[in-house]
């Protein structure tokens, strides 16, 4: 039992920054922006998030999470790149994405070599700590998964699931955002600017991913390096597809893609799963995602506008 | 004055114009951060001259060693896997399909490599193009999976191509290391019938990694541009990209089109892996994390408007970007300012558009006057 428990606790640990970048990837793709930059803009707040820690710790308070606003800043910055090429110049969204992806592991390890003289970030001190929340944790079953050795950035995750329910769903501004993703030209029409709606989705996207990255690097490394994010962009994005681009889906396949990781991390505990090589776990995530794609195939779930730019004139 | 802006406005010249316009922005993006840095560009492009030519710009006159072919040799071992990248996005991107799977498909084609290399026994004249064929068939193999989802389901062969290089990542690194002999990092040598290894070139270049794997890629841009200007299929698939709606009123098989040519895109990358096996290495390699030959593929075929010879000319040029980098961190410049001059040219024929209208002023200008 013990097991179970820590396996679900590291799964939230590990599912966090993904369910939290593909909520970002969510905000874009419902604005009508691929963003397959994800990756990009993690690896940004990521290295934004521990370069701020080196120099806060110490010195102010609540340092961890004056980082992270720092991380989430950097990526928001980025974003607005791939936000005017996308919006302003109707460039490829795919091209443009990519393009952010090269310059993440260009930039954040030229920056590291600039400010530190080596290929990563000093190690940072004073980040996150696992916490027991005192009373919580004594519920049964509930205290020992959510309250026990935990960070406090899990439940980050779970509040901006809400949130980004309720702002997609129960506001005006979701309505036109996701209408902006479906029929731009309704919008527009309405006297909605299809170009202002774009930008905030784009950079909210960046802001989330940015805090994604940044809670990756602060609660799972002490340090940021090349290989910090490895991938977990890209599994946001499977989550968001394999979530079927709605907040509660993206929570579920958030979880259930950092349980594939956990597993494959104990799967040498379970006898039944030993013949099961490590990288079938790994692959896991990204094999499911291409049969969801065909599942979904017969269905329009994705924003209907997403990946096209803009004109006016069509019909 | 008036000659030059009406060449310039001149929308014919656009075509070669534009990249030409991204790569200058490119490096001067790369020069303005090592200036804000703190850094000489001049140091960049000695790196750059010294990595294409072999010539250290900083030891002339200094009685030290001036001219190493070494480099000559090693730029073009980092050119070779480029070109066959860039032609399998090139190719791709032809029929309106976004290759971004080149990563994966190199792999397959690395990993196919070395298993028929190891376990196939065959006299030389037959093995060698045996191991680069299975090379080539077996990225041909990863890139038909996106080619028939999108044909019979229609599901985006971006999302599919970026998930298939991670699968491609963990599935090849497992297989590899069950290989008989395999140890954590690397398979046992090859057998020397299956290289491309030539002591010859290696011997004219001072010892560097050059093989032959020059012929597969002469022949690969062969088969690129007589598959696409040649073939009656060439000319369906590049109709299906300019207008799919009228390929299929005109009675294209356009779905049948779609998996066939991200198959031949495939196995262009899955040539690129099999020369990086059978050529630079003599062994399979159990991956760490992606190499990017891909990615760097996505940004050769943008730079070479996807045409065989402008993917020559843009694995050139990133093939120098790359060999540079072991040159730049000799003379204490970050390596990744390579990446960054990269990507931002990348960003820059992404801007495209945003180039083509500021190319137009200059008429308009001309005309106020």
């Amino acid at each position: 039992m013990e097991t179970i428990y820590s396996m679900l606790v590291l799964t939230l640990i590990f599912s966090t920054p993904i369910v939290i970048t593909s909520l970002g990837g969510l905000f874009s793709e419902r604005s009508g922006i691929v963003n397959i930059a994800l990756e990009g803009l993690m690896m940004f707040g990521g290295f934004g998030a521990a370069t701020a820690l080196v120099f806060l710790h110490g010195s102010v308070p609540f340092a961890p999470w004056l980082a992270l606003i720092v991380g989430m800043a950097f990526a928001a910055l980025i974003s607005v790149i791939h936000a005017y090429l996308s919006i302003n110049l109707n460039a490829d969204q795919i091209i443009s994405g990519t393009a952010i992806n090269l310059l993440a592991t260009g930039v954040t390890i030229y920056l590291a070599q600039i400010i530190f003289g080596q290929q990563r970030t000093q190690t940072f001190s004073g980040s996150f700590r696992k916490t027991t929340y005192p009373v919580l944790s004594d519920i049964p079953v509930i205290g020992d998964i959510f309250f026990t050795n935990i960070y406090p950035t899990v439940y980050l995750a779970f509040i901006l699931v809400l949130a980004a329910w309720y702002i997609l769903y129960k506001t005006p501004f979701g309505l036109r955002l996701r209408a902006t993703g479906e029929h731009p030209h309704a919008v527009d029409s309405m006297g909605v600017s299809v170009k202002k709606m774009r930008y905030i989705g784009v950079i909210v996207s960046g802001a989330l991913a940015g805090l994604g990255g940044g809670i990756l690097v602060l609660t799972q490394d002490t340090q940021y390096t090349v290989m910090s994010i490895s991938g977990t962009g890209f599994i946001a994005l499977a989550a968001l597809v394999f979530g079927r681009w709605k907040p509660a889906g993206l929570l579920g396949a958030g979880l259930f893609f950092g349980f594939s990781r956990i597993f494959s991390i104990y799967s040498n505990s379970f006898s039944f799963l030993q013949k099961l090589p490590n990288e079938f776990f790994f692959a896991l995530p990204y094999l499911l995602t291409i049969v969801a794609l065909v599942i979904f195939s017969r269905q329009s779930v994705g924003p209907k506008a997403a990946g096209k730019a803009y004109d006016k004139g069509e019909r | 004055m008036n000659k030059i802006k009406n060449f310039i406005a001149n929308k014919k010249n656009h075509g070669f114009l534009i990249p030409i316009i991204a790569i200058l922005l490119g490096f001067l993006v790369g020069s303005l951060i090592m200036l804000f840095t703190g850094l000489n560009p001049k140091d960049l492009f000695i790196s750059l001259i010294r990595a294409i030519t072999g010539i250290n710009v900083n030891n002339i006159g200094t009685g030290k060693e001036t001219f190493n072919a070494r480099y000559i040799g090693e730029y073009f071992v980092y050119v070779m896997p480029l070109i066959l990248t860039g032609l399998s996005v090139a190719f791709a991107f032809r029929t309106g399909l976004f290759n971004i799977g080149a990563e994966g498909q190199v792999m397959l084609g690395a990993f196919m490599a070395t298993y028929v290399a190891l376990t196939v026994n065959l006299p030389k004249p037959i093995l060698l193009p045996a191991v680069i064929i299975s090379g080539a068939l077996a990225g041909a193999l990863w890139g038909f999976i996106p080619g028939i989802l999108k044909a019979k389901f229609n599901v985006s062969e971006v999302v599919v191509t970026i998930m298939l290089n991670y699968v491609g990542l963990y599935t090849t690194n497992y297989f590899i290391r069950s290989l008989p002999g395999s140890t954590s990092t690397r398979t046992v040598d090859l057998p020397a019938a299956s290289l491309l290894k030539s002591d010859l070139l290696a011997g004219l270049t001072n010892n560097s990694r050059l093989h032959y794997g020059f012929i597969v890629v002469i022949l690969a841009v062969l088969a690129f541009w007589f598959i696409i200007e040649k073939t009656t299929f060439g000319y369906e698939l590049k109709s299906v990209g300019y207008n799919p709606f009228a390929s299929r009123y005109a009675g294209m098989k356009v779905e049948r089109n779609a998996a066939l040519s991200m198959a031949i895109a495939g196995a262009f990358s899955g040539l690129a892996g099999a020369i990086l096996v059978s050529g630079t290495f003599g062994y399979g390699r159990v991956l760490g994390s992606f190499e990017n030959y891909g990615f760097d593929g996505i940004a050769v075929a943008l730079i070479g408007g996807s045409t065989a010879f402008g993917s020559v000319l843009g694995g050139l040029l990133f093939g120098a970007l790359k060999a540079a980098q072991p040159i730049m961190q000799i003379n204490r410049i970050p390596r990744d300012i390579a990446i960054i001059i990269i990507a931002s040219i990348v960003i820059f024929i992404a801007m495209r558009n945003g180039i083509k209208m500021a190319l137009e002023k200059v008429k308009v200008k001309e005309v106020e006057k």
